[in-house]
C-alpha cells in the first residue's frame, strides 16, 4: 500500500476498505449529502413569523397562484445540510492554497467582526449623509491609504471586483480620449501573458485587442510594443508584477512610450501584493490601476466573491471617474451622487449605491493592523516565500524562468514531466491526495503546461516545507513511473475526477423532479 | 505583526537557501527610481484593540437601520436575517475558499451554487439561473448586453419606473458598447409606456415590478408587444421577497429576469456587497454572462457538480467572452440560499404576506396625515407619497428626531422634478410604534 510521510495510505488498493466505496455512500465521517430538493421539506419552514393583519386581496390578479417549488428546512436540518457541505471544501484556513494570481492569504477575523458592527453592517445605503458620517469618513480614510500607497491622486471606490475595476479604468480612458477629441482610437494593447479579463474588458468597451509579444525572459517585448504603438492605440494594459511572477524591468520605458503616442497606461493591480509598501505604481507612470481588496488587502474570497476593485487614477484620468464620490466640507463629509457643473465629465455610474462597503471596512481594518511598516513586510515576505519555493522545487521541477528572482509567485513549466505520461493536470490532481489545493494550472498561456504557485506571506516556514516536501515526493514518484497515482487522481478527495466535458455537452443547471422530463430547448 | 508567521531567523535561513544576501536582492528587477526608501506618511501597525477602537468610533457616527423607526427601501431593504445564516457563512470552508476551480475539493460551494441556481429559477419562473452577479444594477446592465447578443439589435428601452441607479448603470455600460438607450421619463405607474417605443431595432425593453415607486404591474401585455416585434422582455425586481407574493416574471412572459437578492439573507452594509440574481429562458443560456454550475458524474459514477459552459467566459474566450466577469458574489449567494432554505415556500409566502400587510398599515396611517398624498396605486411593501414640503429637507429634519423617514426620490434622480416625493418601505421589522412615530413626526412638520 502506498503511504505518505505520516503513514496514511495515499490511494486505495486491495487492502483498502474504501475500495468500491462504503455501503451508504459516505466516506468515513464525510456524509453523502442530498440536495435540499431531495430532503423532502415542501411544507417545512425554519422561521416563525406572525400572521399578517391584512391579506393581499387589494392586489387581485397580480398575486401568484402557482406553487414556487421551494423546499424548506427546520433549523437543525439546515445547520447539518450546510455544515456537511462545508466539509467538502478546501479552504485557506485548512492548508496552504497556492493558486497563483489569486492571492489566497489569511483572512483576519477582526475584519469580519468590524464589518458586522451595526453602524456598518446594518447601515442603509441611502441613509441621509448626516446619519452616515462614519461610513463616509471610512471611505475617505481608505481612499487616503490607497492613494498614498500607490502615489496616485484619485481613486474610484465603487467597482465591485477586479474585472469591474478594469471596466471602470477603461471607461475613464475612453472618456478622457473623447474629451480630447481622440475618440477615434480603437486599439488596446495587451501582452500575451495577460489575465483573460484584460482582453475581455477591452472588447466589452468596444476596443479591438492587439497582443504584444513576450521576451525569452518573460517580459513585455519592447521592440514589439514600439512597433504596435500608434495614434490608434487608446491604452495598454499591463499586469505588474506580471502573470509570470516577474517584475517588468522596463516598466518606466513602457509608460513613456505609451504616453508618447497619446495612449494611457492601465496597470492590472492583481499582483499589488508583491510590491505594496515598496513600490508606488504612480512612480512608474501608471494612469489607472485596480486594486483587488480581496487579494492584497485580505478580504475573504468567499468561494468566488464578493470582491472589491477600487481604481486609482492619475491626474489626467481623475476628472472622468464615475459617481458617486465622497467630498469633505465644512459640515463634514458629503456624497456626490449626481454630479453637476464641472464634475459632469465623470463617465457615469458603475453600480447602484457606493460599492462594496463591507469590503472597505475589512480592508481598512487590515491596513490599520499592518500599518505602513507591516504592509512593506507583507510584500517582502510574499516575495521571500515564493523564492523559497522556487529554490526548493527547482531541484525536481523546471522553472519557466530560472534566471533571477521571481516576485510573489513561482512559475514552472511541464518539461520535467516529459516522457512520464503525466500531465500538469494529473500532477495537480495528485496534490489533492497529499492535502494541498493545486496551484494555478495552464496559466499564463505563454508557458507550456504552466504551474503557477503563489504561497503568500501568511505561510509559515513549516507549512512551506510541508508543501515543498509533498511536491518533491510527488515529483519523484512521477519520474519513478508511478503513473496511476497521477492519472487516476484524486483518490482520497470527497469525489474522484469529475467529467467536465459531459457537464458542458448536456448542461444540467437546475434540479428537476425525477418524474418530470427536462425542458426541451424551445 | 500578528498576521506574519516568519521569524527573523526563518527569513535569514530562507534567504540562504535561495542564495540571496538580503531581501533587496529579490527586488533587483525593480528600477531604482521606483524603490521607496522613506517610510510612508501613514500610521505604523496596530493591535486589535486599537483597530477596534478606531472602527467602533466610526461605526458609532452612523445610524443603523435597526436602531429606531426606519422606512428606507429604494433597492435595499431592512429584513431580519436568521442567526443561522451569519454563523454558517463564517465557517472557514465557505468564507476562506476560492472560486471552485478544483471541483473534487469544492463540492460544498458547488452544491450550494446548484441549489441556489435552482431556487432562483423557481423564484423568477424561468428555466435557468446563473451563480449570481455583483448586484441587481450590474445584472440589469448585463441583461441588456445579453439581449444585444441574442437579437443582434442595438436598441434598449428603459421604463420610467426603473430604479434611476439601474438606469444609469445600464446607460453607462451599454452605451460603451454603442447601444442606443431610450430612457423614458420617470413615471409612477406607466411600465406599459415602453410599448410605444418598441420598433424593429429594439433588442429589449426593461421594466421593473415592483418598480422604483413601488408600483406592481402585470407585464404580460408588454411581453406580448416585445415578442411581436422580436424583442426580449427584461424584468427587474429590487425587492426579492416580493417573489413570495407576486406572479413571477417568467409567468408573465419575461425572457430574462434580474433582481437584487439582498433582501434574502444579506445585510444592508451601506450598499454592498449585495447579490445580483440572473435567470433566463433555457434557449438563451449560452449567451448568459457569469458563472454557471452544472451537474455531472465523477470517475466512480457518483453525482457531483462543476463550473460549466466556461467557453462563454473570459478565461477561455478572452476578447470573445460574453462578459468580462470573473468573480460572482459567492458568499452572498450562500447567505441567500441558506435564508431561503430556512424560509422554504411556506416561510417565504408568509414573509411576503407580512411585508405587504405592514405596508398597508403604513399606507393607511400616512393617508390620514393631512397634506400627505399616497401616489402608488398598487404596491408590495413600498410606495411613494407626496409630502407638503421638500422631501430631502423633511427627511433631514426627521433624522434629528431619530427617524429615518424614507428615501427622497430626488436623491436618486434630482432631474426628475419630484422634489416632494418620498419613497417609504415597511417590512416585517417595522413595528406599530415605528409607524406611529413617523406619523407623529410628519404631523408635527406639517403643523397639524
Amino acid at each position: 500500500m502506498s503511504m505518505n510521510s505520516v503513514g496514511r495510505p495515499t490511494r486505495p488498493d486491495q487492502q483498502s476498505p474504501g475500495v468500491g466505496g462504503s455501503l451508504t455512500g459516505a466516506r468515513g465521517l464525510l456524509q453523502d449529502e442530498a440536495l435540499i430538493f431531495e430532503l423532502g421539506g415542501w411544507d417545512k419552514t425554519g422561521v416563525d413569523l406572525e400572521a399578517p393583519k391584512f391579506d393581499a386581496s387589494d392586489l387581485g390578479g397580480l398575486v401568484r397562484s402557482a406553487p414556487i417549488g421551494l423546499p424548506g428546512l427546520s433549523e437543525p436540518e439546515a445547520m447539518r445540510h450546510y455544515v456537511r457541505l462545508s466539509q467538502k471544501n478546501h479552504a485557506i484556513d485548512l492548508a496552504l492554497y497556492p493558486l497563483g494570481s489569486c492571492t489566497m492569504k489569511h483572512n483576519p477575523r477582526l475584519n469580519e467582526k468590524m464589518a458586522r458592527l451595526a453602524g456598518f453592517g446594518d447601515l442603509h445605503p441611502l441613509t441621509p449623509v448626516s446619519a452616515s458620517q462614519g461610513a463616509l469618513a471610512l471611505m475617505d480614510r481608505l481612499a487616503h491609504w490607497l492613494k498614498t500607497l500607490t502615489a496616485m491622486p484619485a481613486v474610484a471606490m465603487s467597482p465591485k471586483a477586479g474585472a469591474h475595476g478594469e471596466l471602470c479604468g477603461l471607461l475613464c480612458i475612453k472618456a478622457a480620449h473623447e474629451a480630447k477629441g481622440q475618440g477615434h482610437r480603437r486599439t488596446v494593447l495587451v501582452p500575451t501573458s495577460a489575465h483573460g479579463t484584460n482582453p475581455a474588458t477591452a472588447a466589452f468597451v468596444g476596443y479591438s485587442v492587439t497582443e504584444i509579444a513576450q521576451t525569452q525572459d518573460g517580459r513585455v517585448d519592447l521592440a514589439d510594443l514600439e512597433a504596435k504603438l500608434s495614434e490608434d492605440v487608446a491604452a495598454i494594459m499591463v499586469t505588474n508584477p506580471n502573470t509570470c511572477g516577474l517584475f517588468e524591468r522596463d516598466i518606466v520605458e513602457i509608460a513613456r512610450l505609451t504616453h508618447e503616442v497619446g495612449a494611457y497606461f492601465y496597470c492590472d493591480g492583481a499582483n499589488f501584493n508583491a510590491i505594496v509598501g515598496r513600490v508606488r505604481p504612480g512612480d512608474l507612470g501608471v494612469d489607472a490601476m485596480h486594486i483587488n481588496l480581496h487579494k492584497t488587502f485580505s478580504t475573504p474570497h468567499g468561494g468566488g466573491g464578493p470582491g472589491a476593485g477600487p481604481v486609482v487614477l492619475s491626474a489626467a484620468l481623475a476628472p472622468f471617474a464615475p459617481a458617486p464620490w465622497v467630498v469633505s466640507g465644512p459640515n463634514g463629509f458629503d456624497l456626490i451622487e449626481s454630479p453637476e457643473g464641472e464634475a459632469v465629465q465623470g463617465f457615469g455610474r458603475m453600480v447602484a449605491f457606493q460599492g462594496q462597503m463591507g469590503m472597505f471596512v475589512r480592508a481598512y481594518a487590515y491596513m490599520l493592523s499592518h500599518g505602513a511598516d507591516g504592509l512593506r513586510q507583507v510584500a517582502e515576505d510574499a516575495v521571500l516565500n515564493a523564492n523559497y519555493i522556487k529554490a526548493r522545487l527547482s531541484k525536481v521541477m523546471t522553472p519557466a524562468f530560472p534566471e533571477g528572482p521571481c516576485m510573489h509567485e513561482a512559475l514552472f513549466d511541464d518539461h520535467w514531466l516529459e516522457g512520464t505520461g503525466i500531465t500538469t493536470l494529473d500532477f495537480a490532481k495528485a496534490m489533492i491526495d497529499e492535502g494541498f489545493h493545486p496551484m494555478t494550472m495552464y496559466f499564463p498561456l505563454v508557458v507550456h503546461g504552466a504551474m503557477l504557485i503563489e504561497p503568500t506571506e501568511t505561510e509559515s516556514k513549516l507549512e512551506l516545507d510541508r508543501f515543498c516536501d509533498a511536491l518533491i515526493a510527488l515529483a519523484n514518484a512521477a519520474k519513478g513511473g508511478d503513473v496511476e497515482r497521477f492519472t487516476g487522481a484524486p483518490y482520497l478527495a470527497p469525489l474522484r475526477r469529475l467529467d467536465e466535458t459531459q457537464a458542458a455537452r448536456k448542461p444540467k443547471l437546475t434540479w428537476k423532479p425525477v418524474s418530470q422530463t427536462p425542458l426541451a430547448a424551445e | 505583526m500578528r498576521y506574519l508567521p516568519l521569524t527573523p531567523a526563518d527569513r535569514a535561513n530562507m534567504l540562504s537557501v535561495i542564495g540571496a544576501k538580503s531581501i533587496d536582492d529579490l527586488f533587483i528587477d525593480v528600477p531604482g527610481v521606483a524603490q521607496i526608501r522613506d517610510p510612508f506618511d501613514l500610521p505604523r501597525h496596530a493591535g486589535e484593540m486599537e483597530v477596534e477602537r478606531e472602527l467602533a468610533a466610526l461605526a458609532a457616527m452612523n445610524r443603523p437601520a435597526g436602531s429606531g423607526p426606519f422606512f428606507c427601501g429604494a433597492g435595499a431593504y431592512k429584513h431580519h436575517i436568521p442567526a443561522t445564516v451569519d454563523h454558517v457563512i463564517q465557517r472557514s470552508e465557505f468564507l476562506t475558499s476560492y472560486t471552485p476551480y478544483q471541483p473534487e475539493i469544492a463540492q460544498g460551494t458547488l452544491q450550494v451554487l446548484f441549489e441556489f441556481q435552482t431556487q432562483v429559477a423557481a423564484l423568477t419562473g424561468l428555466d435557468v439561473a446563473n451563480a449570481s452577479m455583483y448586484d441587481g444594477s450590474t445584472a440589469c446592465a448585463e441583461a441588456v448586453m445579453m439581449a444585444q447578443r441574442v437579437t443582434r439589435r442595438n436598441k434598449a428601452v428603459l421604463s420610467g419606473g426603473l430604479h434611476p441607479h439601474y438606469a444609469a448603470v445600464t446607460q453607462t455600460i451599454a452605451s460603451a458598447e454603442s447601444m442606443e438607450i431610450t430612457r423614458l421619463a420617470a413615471a409612477i405607474d406607466a411600465e406599459a409606456a415602453v410599448i410605444a417605443s418598441i420598433d424593429t431595432d429594439t433588442a429589449c425593453v426593461v421594466v421593473q415590478t415592483p418598480n422604483a415607486f413601488g408600483t406592481v404591474t402585470d407585464v404580460s401585455k408588454i411581453a406580448e408587444a416585445a415578442h411581436a416585434a422580436g424583442a426580449l422582455l427584461i424584468v427587474v425586481t429590487t425587492e426579492a421577497v416580493s417573489f413570495g407574493l407576486l406572479k413571477s416574471p417568467g409567468e408573465m412572459g419575461a425572457d430574462i429576469a434580474v433582481a437584487e437578492g439582498q433582501s434574502i439573507g444579506v445585510g444592508l452594509s451601506y450598499g454592498g456587497p449585495y447579490i445580483g440574481l440572473f435567470a433566463c429562458k433555457e434557449k438563451y443560456v449560452r449567451q448568459m454572462p457569469g458563472r454557471l454550475c452544472g451537474e455531472t458524474l465523477d470517475a466512480e459514477g457518483r453525482r457531483g457538480f462543476v463550473l460549466t459552459l466556461s467557453t462563454r467566459e473570459q478565461h477561455i474566450r478572452r476578447d470573445k467572452a460574453t462578459s468580462n466577469i470573473c468573480t460572482n458574489s459567492g458568499l452572498c449567494a450562500l447567505a441567500f440560499t441558506i435564508h431561503l432554505s430556512l424560509l422554504g415556500e411556506r416561510g417565504l409566502k408568509s414573509l411576503a404576506a407580512l411585508n405587504h400587510s405592514r405596508a398597508r398599515e403604513l399606507r393607511d396611517a400616512l393617508a390620514a396625515v393631512p397634506g400627505v398624498e399616497i401616489l402608488t396605486p398598487r404596491f408590495f411593501n413600498e410606495f411613494a407619497v407626496r409630502l407638503p414640503a421638500n422631501a430631502i429637507e423633511t427627511v433631514e429634519a426627521l433624522v434629528g428626531r431619530g427617524i429615518i423617514a424614507g428615501v427622497p426620490y430626488s436623491r436618486l434622480a434630482p432631474e426628475a422634478g419630484m422634489d416632494d416625493v418620498l419613497l417609504v418601505a415597511a417590512t416585517e421589522t417595522t413595528t406599530e410604534a415605528d409607524i406611529a412615530a413617523l406619523v407623529a413626526a410628519l404631523k408635527g412638520r406639517t403643523g397639524q
